[in-house]
């Protein structure tokens, strides 16, 4: 029912950043011709944006070294950090495919250059979550993560998805995005993929309580259909009655 | 009164260490854990190993030594040498979904759980029905069993019980010559139970042995645990330990005991009997349907251990599932 791979007209979504700051530098342009207060406050916000996400998204490494170094992370430390770095993670992700629902729903095109870091960030929170399983959890002893990864089917599924961020997050950069061209953005929809395959693996490893990926899985079900064209079309048309009546 | 008897298991006196050896060498195991894998990373986290898991740190820690010890335990290690788990971690990670699905949260939700008056009804294909008070279950001569738990999540415990042989119990309500198996229900207290008001689960929570597995001396009922009387989050006033099959099957705050004749559905079965069936013995070469049984995490250390076969209760209970006819996969799955 949710279009794992939206149509290529659906594509506020994966237009690449250098695209889109010209647009946007484009736009602040005609802003500057008319009032230079207001290009101002632009710049501050896209500033103020950027410094809110890299905060935000290193608190949650910064909670778990105070729980760590104060010994508060309960009798099972191990099990806790899992939790704690996949959950961010799986956060993270959602909220780098929540940038083109946002600006389709709120028009907030101030967002988009937000996308790449909290994307990076998801993956440096994998990378520790997948740290922790091979070292913390199985004591880097080879046969153990072997028998771990291959007979538990959550973790290969989990295995995939960390796979498959990592042509993402090395071509994350402006360099390969040009070089990519338009084949850039048909690779970056494997973040759809992605979160499919954490969602599963979240909710295979649940027992019998669905409650806490139910909800994830609800929050990333929207952020799909918001890019379905149907709705994205009434997200904006709705958007416009709005912007017209405020005006 | 408390007779400390150890039957089955014996422990090498070897092992009776004093509190602060015992201390300090779990402590070393801890922190030998940690460094190792920390050479093997490239010293990588090594400034992660907190003061708590340094090696060497010594029974000078009287806040260990204090949360590790509530009451008296005969020895401070199972029979095959691993040191017992703390008070602490025993009485703080808990799954009791009647309470809370959440194991850190059982603890503090089950502070007020009422364990007294307390009755246990004894009934079924049995010729003497009883109904036992707290006093009289206390009556039965209380013995120290140092078990280890395999829960089937994976992660594991050594914890020092107090209880006595379900054997003993049943001996005095005679089983007919029908009683084939045990059912055991847990207590519906909905007004200190929040987890009850729950649909997921078909409560009350109820499990089952097989007689012969009930009448094996490695099965108690316990009543305390590091020689003090259970906590509430631990199954208070009295639970099932059945230490060689999956922890799920070790039932707490049990108020109905029948013996019956046909096999009981336990709530798991009912819930996911492919998952959590009605033998559940521990067994590291049948995985759950979604994870490995191959290994554990002792619960304090880092890394994992293998999981042993009937969780290293082999030799008292192999036997019985010797019956040519009875599928070992279903010693694990149930049916
Ligand atoms: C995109 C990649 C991944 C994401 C988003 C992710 C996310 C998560 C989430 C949300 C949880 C559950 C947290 C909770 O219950 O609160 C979790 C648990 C877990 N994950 Fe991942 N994960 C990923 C990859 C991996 C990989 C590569 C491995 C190992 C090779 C792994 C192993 C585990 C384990 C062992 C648990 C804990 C299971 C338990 O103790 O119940 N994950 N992960």
């Amino acid at each position: 029912m949710i279009p794992i791979l939206t149509p290529p007209n659906l594509s506020v979504v994966s237009e690449p950043v250098a695209k889109e700051s010209k647009q946007m530098s484009a736009a602040t342009g005609r802003e500057t011709a008319v009032s230079t207060p207001k290009r101002w406050d632009r710049k501050h916000t896209a500033r103020l944006l950027t410094w809110l996400t890299h905060i935000g998204a290193l608190v949650p490494l910064a909670v778990l070294l105070v729980e760590y170094f104060t010994n508060n992370l309960g009798v099972d430390p191990v099990r806790e950090i899992l939790f704690h770095t996949g959950t961010t993670a799986l956060v993270l992700l959602a909220m780098s495919l929540a940038v083109t629902p946002v600006t389709i729903a709120f028009g907030w095109k101030q967002v988009i250059p937000l996308r790449r870091p909290l994307g990076l960030y998801a993956f440096f929170y994998v990378c520790l979550h997948l740290l922790t399983f091979v070292w913390l959890d199985y004591g880097l002893d080879l046969a153990f993560i072997i028998d771990g990864i291959v007979e538990q089917p959550f973790v290969l599924v989990g295995t995939a998805a960390f796979l498959l961020l990592i042509p993402l997050a090395i071509t994350s950069t402006k360099g390969w995005q040009k070089r990519l061209g338009k084949r850039w953005k048909t690779l970056h929809k494997l973040s759809y993929l992605i979160i499919i395959l954490a969602l599963i693996h979240f909710i295979w490893l649940v027992k019998n309580v669905y409650i806490e990926p139910g909800i994830y899985v609800g929050i990333v079900a929207l952020l799909f259909l918001a890019r379905w064209n149907p709705v994205k079309q009434k997200l904006l048309r709705w958007q416009r009655q709005i912007r017209s009546r405020l005006k | 009164m408390l007779i400390k008897k150890r039957t089955g298991i014996e422990i090498p006196s070897s092992e009776i260490t004093p509190e602060s050896v015992y201390l300090s060498r779990r402590h070393f195991m801890r922190g030998a854990a940690l460094s190792t894998a920390a050479v093997a990373a490239g010293g990588l986290l090594a400034a992660c190993a907190s003061p708590e898991a340094e090696p060497g740190s010594s029974a000078t820690d009287v806040s260990a030594v204090q949360t590790a010890m509530p009451g008296k335990v005969s020895a401070t290690a199972d029979e095959l040498g691993d040191p017992l788990n703390s008070f602490e971690e025993i009485t703080t990670y808990n799954n009791y979904y009647e309470f809370s699905t959440n194991k850190e949260a059982v603890a503090p939700l089950s502070k007020n759980f009422p364990t007294a008056p307390w009755q246990v009804e004894v009934g079924g294909l049995v010729n003497k029905p009883k109904t036992y008070g707290l006093e009289d279950l206390m009556a039965f001569e209380q013995e120290e069993r140092i078990y280890r738990l395999r829960c089937v999540e994976a992660w594991s415990m050594v914890i020092p019980w107090l209880g006595f042989p379900l054997s003993k119990l049943l001996n005095e309500v005679e089983p007919t010559s029908a009683a084939k198996y045990v059912r055991f229900e847990t207590v519906q207290d909905r007004d200190n139970m929040p987890g009850l008001n729950s649909s997921l689960f078909p409560w009350p929570y109820v499990e089952g042995l097989r007689l012969d597995e009930a009448m094996n001396d490695l099965a108690i009922l316990s009543t305390g645990l590091y020689g003090e009387a259970l906590l509430p989050q631990n199954g208070a006033p009295i639970r099932l330990v059945v230490p060689w099959k999956y922890g799920f099957k070790s039932i707490k705050s049990i108020v109905k005991i029948d013996l019956v004749d046909t096999m009981p559905e336990s709530l798991w079965m009912k819930t996911a009997a492919n998952e959590y069936g009605f033998y559940a013995t521990v067994n590291p070469n049948v995985d759950h349907p979604r994870w490995s049984q191959a290994t554990e995490r002792r619960i304090g250390e880092f890394g994992r251990r293998e999981t042993l076969l009937f969780n290293g209760y082999g030799e008292f209970v192999a036997h019985l599932y010797d019956d040519p006819d009875f599928d070992t996969t279903q010693s694990v799955r149930g049916q």
